[in-house]
């Protein structure tokens, strides 16, 4: 099954819809609540990465009966340095999206924490894509 | 994730129920149907919270409470009441009337329900140290069994002690044990200002068994007492023991006042929600201690209390200003109960929407997402489900047909597809043929409402 959400940058007011209706999903089909947890935290964080930094964004997630895939395609400014970007708390979100208590430098990582599998893929000055997928099965 | 039935305080009177779908429309957990003209409860997904009971416009939705009669199998009748009681009498009846009557009807002892907050406010400050934050009080059973039901990855932030009603209860029974009193012969009953309540002491959520053995509608004791007034009765002595935190505790904000850290206090089954959505989804931090009651300004405004909400919260409010600050047998309930009033593992209840199975789920989910998008959206409840996607979801479950739906079945009949005699029997099935037949104008009353400019050709 497949889910599809467009993001638009700078827009905080809507950041965290595309979760909020991923973990309905979820849990109307009695996931882990521990999985679900993990799954909501790491798109939230992706999802307020393309609302702070993106110009707009699409979101598609795919649930099958073995593990969810998200991908997030976004254009905007890109990463020049990913191995930067994936430190805690290195951050280039601007004072105005800080004082709104985002832009801690905990996004990235995070999602490293509660994926599965993570990749990322970033050109400068068009976009950034992350692929993120989590196990439905909890570990054992 | 468990299905199994579980008891519950409110029943639907089908002798009563005239199907006018208002419980349908505000079940926080979409619990209720209309079919054959009556409201239809799914008992799994039932949290006794009341909404359905407080929109009824027949009262054919009960409260399920014991026969006060019950009280005479014992010796020694012990009626708790909440301070939410007095509450109701606003400045008409003073509090010493009520417990002269209360006495009067047949109780041997009337002690305060909240008798035991000064204790364990200091007990869930020591919990409050050891557990995640943020820790949710169990203190309004409706929202407990919300989480189980809806929020399932909540649980464990569910407070795991018991709550002011039982600590209350345990420590009388042993109270009167120590005074000599044969522990057959005493009988404990609670004044109930919900359902929730009942359902609580019935089945508690936790691993224990209730210590209470009877609950009694606060209603129909507020009749009583009404009736009553006025009487000549022999005077009895009562000394309110219950402390001004003990006092207000069930007022909303009653019980983040007194805890340690940042605590925040939520009332009304909505909000309540919508906050714990957030909370799921870890969007808040920082919060230590969340008060969330099921009823607009918590117990005030529970469904089995007769008066204004605001009006008794303010004369409790006005009442705990006489009060002590804390409660002289607080040493006592650390004695004999500290350490004592852990409740045991809370378990989830999740919802099966779809199916155990996760490939069947996806497939009947997908399903039912199909047949959404078909749906018109306007919600209008037409098809005995609250909601077009509650019907999509009953529809993939076998529960309903898509032609329940009165813009499809229109649309099928316009197509010829679906005859008319057909249609009529769909609607009477959901809405009983007594209901479609009491809609009947007289012929010549129709023509009066039916003009040119309504009616297209």
């Amino acid at each position: 099954m497949q889910l599809t959400f467009h993001v638009q940058g700078g827009d905080f007011t809507r950041a965290g819809d595309a979760s909020s209706q991923v973990k309905k999903t979820l849990k109307q089909l009695n996931i882990d609540p521990s999985v679900t947890k993990r799954v909501v935290v790491a798109l939230y964080e992706a999802e307020v990465n393309i609302v702070a930094h993106a110009h707009r964004g699409v979101i598609t997630a795919d649930i099958d009966p073995v593990r969810i895939l998200l991908r997030l395609e976004d254009e905007g400014p890109g990463i020049p340095d990913i191995e930067l970007a994936m430190q805690r708390g290195f951050s280039t979100a601007s004072a105005e999206v800080r004082e709104m208590g985002f832009g801690a430098g905990m996004g990235l990582p995070n999602i490293l924490e509660n994926a599965d599998r993570f990749h990322i893929d970033s050109v400068v000055g068009k976009g950034t894509t992350l692929t993120i997928a989590v196990n439905l099965q909890p570990c054992p | 994730m468990e299905q199994q039935a579980f008891h519950h305080a409110l029943k639907i009177r089908h002798d009563v129920c005239t199907g006018c779908s208002h419980c349908m429309k505000v079940c926080p957990t979409e619990a209720l149907r209309v079919h054959g003209g009556k409201a239809l409860l799914y008992p799994v997904w039932c949290i006794d919270c009341g909404e359905c009971h407080r929109v009824c416009p027949t009262r054919a939705i009960v409260v399920e409470d014991d026969d006060f009669k019950d009280i005479f199998r014992y010796r020694r009748r012990i009626l708790l009441i909440p301070s939410i009681f007095i509450g109701q009498f606003g400045a008409t009846v003073s509090r010493r009337e009520i417990m002269d009557i209360l006495l009067h009807l047949g109780f041997t002892d009337v002690r305060e329900a909240e008798h035991s907050v000064d204790f364990l406010i200091d007990e869930i400050n020591r919990y409050l140290q050891t557990h995640e934050k943020p820790v949710i009080s169990s203190f309004c059973p409706a929202v407990t069994r919300l989480i189980q039901i809806r929020f399932p990855a909540l649980v464990d932030h569910v407070l795991r002690l018991k709550q002011p009603l039982e600590v209350t209860t345990e420590y009388f029974r042993q109270w009167y044990a120590r005074q000599g009193v044969d522990p057959a012969d005493v009988g404990i009953f609670y004044l109930t200002p919900c359902a929730a309540k009942i359902a609580s002491i019935k089945a508690p959520v936790g691993d224990y068994a209730s210590p209470i053995d009877g609950v009694i509608n606060m209603n129909y004791m507020y009749n009583r007492v009404l009736q009553e007034r006025g009487k000549e009765l022999p005077a009895t002595t009562h000394e309110t023991q219950v402390s001004a935190r003990g006092m207000t505790w069930s007022l909303t904000g009653g019980e983040v006042r007194h805890i340690d850290g940042k605590g925040l206090a939520i009332d009304g089954i909505e909000n309540v929600v919508e906050f714990l959505e957030r909370i799921e989804n870890d969007e808040i931090s920082g919060v230590d201690y969340l008060e969330l009651r099921a009823c607009d300004e918590s117990c005030s405004g529970g469904i089995l209390t007769p008066y204004n909400r605001f009006l008794a919260a303010e004369c409790i409010r006005l009442n705990a200003q006489a009060q002590a600050s804390a409660n002289d047998a607080i040493d006592e309930y650390r004695q004999y109960l500290s350490g004592a009033i852990d409740v045991g593992q809370i378990r989830p209840r999740s919802m099966v929407k779809y199916d155990l199975d996760i490939t069947k789920a996806l497939q009947k989910m997908e399903k039912a997402r199909e047949l959404k998008r078909a749906l018109p959206g306007v919600d209008c409840g037409a098809c005995g489900a609250p909601s077009c996607e509650a019907l999509a979801e009953d529809i993939v479950r076998g529960q309903a047909a898509v032609e329940h739906c009165i813009f499809i079945q229109t649309r099928s009949e316009k197509q010829g597809l679906l005859p008319q005699e057909q249609a009529i029997k769909i609607m009477e099935k959901i809405w009983g043929k007594e209901k479609i037949d009491e809609c009947a104008i007289r012929d010549e009353e129709m023509k009066t409402y039916q003009t040119e400019r309504h009616i297209i050709k």
